[in-house]
């Protein structure tokens, strides 16, 4: 289990990024983060990944309090960050120099494999598009078995489309060793296609503002009322995170309004 | 490899043209100093010019062959390219530890580089009178000098180039857990090397510049020599092929270095179609 135990993130220069952030994360969950910029998104996975260290408080997993990266835990960026001098099968197999050959390339082929990307083995990252790229990342992240993976905003870059597709691709993926991923997105349609619980922040300085569970069979549905409807109550979390008045008018023409202006 | 590139989609419509495109581009570029050369090559041969000051071709090849036929030619080109390769060798290790050293630590960095940045600010050729009051006029005073040119562009290139590496690209390093010694050899150099060749390069190109100021303090043999005994001599054919002999050498060795770390850099090469490797 992942546990946050009151992070707080003060920058040097005086910026409080977060403040008292306190969440239980399942083995196996899915969580979503959402939230207006400036919110520390970012800061709070950067802090469970131990790329940075929260100046208050700690990441906790399995016992071990996370001050630097932890073997078990992956992350994959909003860009691919891709090592342009290695292959894609190099780039894959990037995380697993101490393991024999043979097991490195059965493994490597497989994590290809299981992104669709086996004919790209021996070419350049540049000839890739951005989302075979991130497809490539999510592959470099999962070939080391995490048991927790860290998304930070990694589909926001790519067209409608493609995005789409990586999100139901993702949780296909997923479904292999069930790894606790927590993902951030200011994208409330991915937040709730892919999580169990979706965890609102709001800004200055960054706290956890509301959690919703999305009690919704998978795979879903996008244009299901359900959907809508969960959909409406993370919207109205966003509202009331920002402090903005929530008009009383009937339902639709408030999503509206949230879905244009929260972010 | 740009240029065949360019050449391919230029005709991509006319493949009939893609050869003659192909060999007119470079042709191109020749058509002005032959077309000199055979101009002042006539206007000798007419009698219009005496061509004592200004030899035209013919006269430079005759010489090129006579020093060669003596064996003078290959001589004075050993004694020349064994000075730069060790002053480029010697320079280049230097710049390359030091440069990387400065460039990972802030520590030293902060103690040494004003110091060469000072130092950088000398015109190298300063250093010639005490070169020769501490290292005598032999050898090692010119490879020491040689040496110092080298080291300041593969210094500055190499600590620069580990400044400027992408953050985000160290990061990926740090999550899968890389020592010091495997971010080093895993991300750092790789992604150092486009910048490391292109001072190598800067580096060498000084070496030869450098390696006719050392020749030029006092020498017995080298193509620095050449010239300056072809001056005292008045013989102009003797520096002319001395020069022309300096730019096939300072060309030759830089396609060689640049055909050398070709491979390492394939990676970095847009213009690749997808199937080649």
């Amino acid at each position: 289990m992942l546990t946050l135990k009151h992070i707080g993130k003060t920058y040097p220069n005086g910026v409080r990024a977060l403040d008292g952030v306190s969440l239980d994360v399942e083995l196996g969950e899915i969580v979503a983060v959402v939230g207006g910029s400036g919110c520390g998104k970012s800061t709070l996975l950067r802090a469970i990944s131990g790329l940075d260290r929260p100046t208050q408080g700690a990441v906790v997993f399995k016992d071990d309090i996370i001050s630097e990266p932890h073997e078990k835990i992956g992350i994959i960026f909003q860009e691919p960050r891709l090592l342009p001098w290695l292959t894609v099968a190099e780039n894959v197999g990037f995380g697993l120099a101490d393991r024999p050959k043979d097991e490195r390339k059965a493994r490597v082929a497989r994590a290809l494999e299981r992104v669709g990307l086996t004919e790209k083995a021996n070419v350049w990252p540049r000839e890739l598009s951005g989302g075979q790229a991130q497809r490539v990342a999510i592959a470099r992240a999962l070939v080391a078995r995490p048991e927790v993976l860290l998304l930070d905003e990694p589909f926001s870059a790519l067209d409608a489309f493609t995005r789409i597709d990586l999100q139901d691709h993702l949780l296909d993926l997923w479904a292999d060793q069930k790894p606790t991923l927590v993902h951030v997105t200011h994208d409330v349609d991915e937040a709730i296609v892919l999580a169990d619980r979706v965890v609102v922040m709001r800004p200055r300085p960054g706290r956890v503002a509301d959690e919703i569970v999305i009690d919704l069979p998978r795979p879903r549905d996008r244009q299901s009322a359900a959907f809508d409807f969960a959909k409406r109550r993370v919207l109205a979390a966003l509202d009331r995170s920002l402090d903005r008045a929530v008009r009383v008018d009937d339902g639709e023409t408030k999503s509206e309004a949230g879905a244009a202006l929260w972010w | 490899m740009s240029f065949e590139a360019e050449g391919a989609t230029a005709s991509e419509s006319k493949p009939a043209g893609e050869r003659v495109v192909r060999w007119a581009r470079p042709v191109l570029g020749l058509l002005l100093p032959v077309g000199l050369a055979l101009g002042w090559e006539i206007v000798v041969w007419l009698g219009i010019s005496d061509g004592r000051l200004v030899p035209p071709p013919s006269r430079i090849y005759e010489e090129f062959a006579e020093l060669a036929r003596s064996g003078e030619l290959l001589r004075h080109l050993i004694a020349t390219l064994m000075r730069v390769a060790a002053g480029f060798g010697l320079g280049t290790l230097a710049g390359t530890l030091l440069g990387a050293i400065a460039g990972y630590s802030g520590l030293v960095r902060r103690l040494v580089d004003p110091s060469l940045q000072g130092l950088r600010a000398v015109p190298s050729i300063a250093w010639i009178p005490l070169f020769i009051l501490w290292l005598g006029i032999f050898e090692t005073s010119k490879v020491a000098l040689i040496a110092v040119g080298v080291f300041f562009p593969i210094y500055l290139g190499v600590m620069d180039a580990i400044l400027s590496v992408d953050r985000k690209i160290v990061e990926v390093g740090r999550v899968f857990r890389l020592s010091g010694a495997g971010m080093v050899r895993r991300i750092l150099l790789p992604a150092v090397l486009p910048t490391y060749v292109v001072s190598l390069r800067s580096g060498l190109g000084l070496g030869w510049m450098f390696v006719i100021a050392a020749e030029f303090m006092g020498a017995s043999e080298g193509l620095g020599y050449l010239l300056i005994d072809g001056q005292q001599l008045g013989k102009p054919t003797e520096i002319v092929a001395a020069i022309l002999a300096f730019a096939v050498l300072g060309k030759a060795t830089d396609a060689i270095l640049a055909a050398v770390m070709a491979p390492f850099l394939r990676w970095q090469d847009v213009f690749k179609p997808a199937g080649e490797q």
